[in-house]
């Protein structure tokens, strides 16, 4: 028998893991039931005040304003990548138009961000264009709203919907849409009744690559965003680095932590049912 | 028939790689302008010169990120590979817990680790810089690390190691005869991974540095921050033909060790 060496070899990751992740993730939680200090800090006394503060108006506005911007940036991000990665599949380039694809991606995120604020900035492209056109007499600031943000979301996570909605669609049987059309289904039906329903996992998953790490978003915000678009990452930045109302910052964290996992979970759940309702289907075509 | 759905969706492709190329397009074009504005004035290198020449905060920067990035990933793909072995072909208690808590930081959202890290910082009396950042990044890559170097481990034959020790080998002559030589292609997309983790990072990176420990990304902020500047399009050029030739020189490296 040889010895059980499992905990050695994964002794040094756990120590890592623990130290530098689920230590300061426990700090914030308890953080976040802190009585706030005067000058930034806490005091060691329990209080829900920073929870209470998750209920007041400006905040609630906040995370409406981080929904919906997710959720805009998801349908826009589906809409076209539904589209998009069905030409790719049942493309004879099938390998050619996914590096196309990707190859963008390549570049630096700050960068793609970057190219928005050159193109869309008072002093950008587009500003250029027009006003040496002779359309416009002064420069439009186009960036710094809730629309710079969504557009530069889709940008961002348009490929990350693509590559598990294409992977899915890959796999489906394209004869199935020629039967239904040929049992008098109309070209939509057959899209919206045959196709959507077998591709529902690779829609799922392309949702949760979205909307996920749209939901936490800071970096975009930041940048492209203005006072009419900042989401919960900022204000978390925001009440920690300029309130230092460390208690406030902890709660709001704690409050995106779990909406998160619960939208992970969710996933998971919606997976495992996909997968079941349609293998049935597909044995019985 | 298929041909009137097609035209659709051929239109949402077109207009999906319009919607990638043009912005970055636009950046090239402009990279080569003579003029500091975003109207074209005429072909220059000024911009590049000015890259090369006269931005040393930025080769500064850039010299961090290589720095940090070299070294997050080696230790990254270090324990991320012992713990893959460990986590593949042993049980032990806690196991749980290693699992799960080397899965979480994939899915929580990077400003929470910044954000958590620099309280703990804060509270531990750390001064912010060049080791917080590679304390972050490592921190980042790891679950990366061994969930990539685990996926190679799916494809291995146990017997092999039994073999191994069958023949007298030792345990850690088993380990580094048998195990990392096989699990190589692994390993190398593992450090690979990291490396482009870390040098890409910008959210955690903002919370963690310090003064005078910029990464290039942090650096990329706080020029976009003062809007529209040509060396930053001179810059995207650069970036972007440096990670297109590395993606394909890589790609190649992993390709032959594979075979291997």
């Amino acid at each position: 028998m040889r010895r059980n060496l499992g905990p050695i070899y994964t002794t040094p990751m756990a120590l890592w893991i623990t130290a530098f992740f689920v230590a300061p993730v426990c700090i914030i939680a308890v953080y976040s039931f802190c009585a706030k200090a005067t000058y930034g800090g806490v005091v060691w006394r329990f209080s829900l005040d920073a929870y209470a503060a998750l209920a007041n108006k400006g905040l609630a506005a906040v995370a409406l304003k981080t929904l919906l911007q997710s959720a805009a940036a998801t349908v826009i991000t589906l809409a076209l990548a539904v589209p998009a990665s069905y030409y790719i599949a049942r493309s004879r380039y099938k390998n050619a138009l996914l590096f196309l694809v990707i190859v963008p991606f390549w570049t630096n995120f700050l960068i793609r961000i970057y190219a928005w604020v050159a193109i869309l900035g008072t002093n950008g492209f587009i500003n250029g264009f027009l006003v040496s056109a002779g359309l416009l007499s002064s420069p439009v600031q186009f960036l710094y709203n809730q629309y710079a943000v969504v557009t530069v979301l889709v940008y961002t996570y348009l490929p990350f919907a693509i590559l598990p909605l294409y992977a899915t669609i890959e796999k489906f049987d394209f004869s199935l849409i020629e039967a239904a059309q040929d049992l008098g289904a109309t070209k939509y039906q057959s899209m919206v009744r045959v196709l959507l329903p077998n591709i529902k996992s690779g829609i799922i998953t392309a949702v949760l690559f979205t909307f996920i790490p749209a939901f936490g978003q800071y970096a975009v915000p930041q940048l492209v965003g203005g006072r009419d678009s900042f989401m919960l990452g900022n204000v978390i930045a925001r009440e920690l680095t300029v309130s230092r109302n460390l208690p406030l910052s902890s709660s709001i964290s704690v409050a995106l932590t779990l909406v998160t996992m619960a939208g992970v979970l969710l996933f998971v759940k919606f997976q495992a049912g996909a997968a079941q309702k349609v293998r049935p289907a597909r044995e019985a075509v | 028939m298929a041909g009137d759905k097609r035209r659709l969706s051929f239109a949402a492709f077109c207009a999906t790689i319009a919607f990638f190329y043009a912005p970055l397009l636009v950046l090239v074009l402009f990279s080569f302008n003579q003029s500091k504005t975003m109207t074209w004035g005429g072909f220059s290198l000024r911009w590049y010169g000015d890259l090369f020449f006269h931005s040393r905060d930025l080769w500064r920067a850039l010299e961090n990120s290589a720095v940090i990035a070299l070294a997050s990933a080696s230790v990254s793909t270090l324990l991320g590979t012992l713990a893959a072995v460990g986590m593949y072909w042993y049980n032990f208690r806690l196991k749980k817990y290693v699992q799960i808590s080397s899965f979480l930081p994939l899915i929580i959202p990077e400003i929470i680790i910044g954000v958590s890290l620099l309280i703990m910082f804060g509270l531990a009396r750390m001064p912010l810089g060049l080791p917080t950042i590679f304390i972050a990044h490592t921190t980042f890559c790891l679950p990366y690390a061994m969930l990539i170097v685990s996926s190679r481990l799916d494809e291995f034959d146990f017997s092999i190691v039994e073999a191994a020790y069958d023949l007298g080998a030792g345990e850690l002559q088993a380990l580094l005869r048998v195990v990392v030589p096989v699990s190589m292609p692994g390993i190398i997309a593992a450090f690979l991974v990291s490396i482009t983790l870390s040098l890409e990072d910008f959210v955690i990176t903002f919370f963690v540095a310090g003064p005078g420990s910029s990464t290039l990304p942090l650096h990329i902020y706080s020029m976009i921050r003062f809007g529209v500047s040509p060396v930053i399009n001179a810059l995207s050029v650069m970036l972007m033909a440096a990670s297109v030739a590395l993606a394909f020189s890589t790609r190649g490296l992993v390709k032959y060790v594979g075979k291997g």
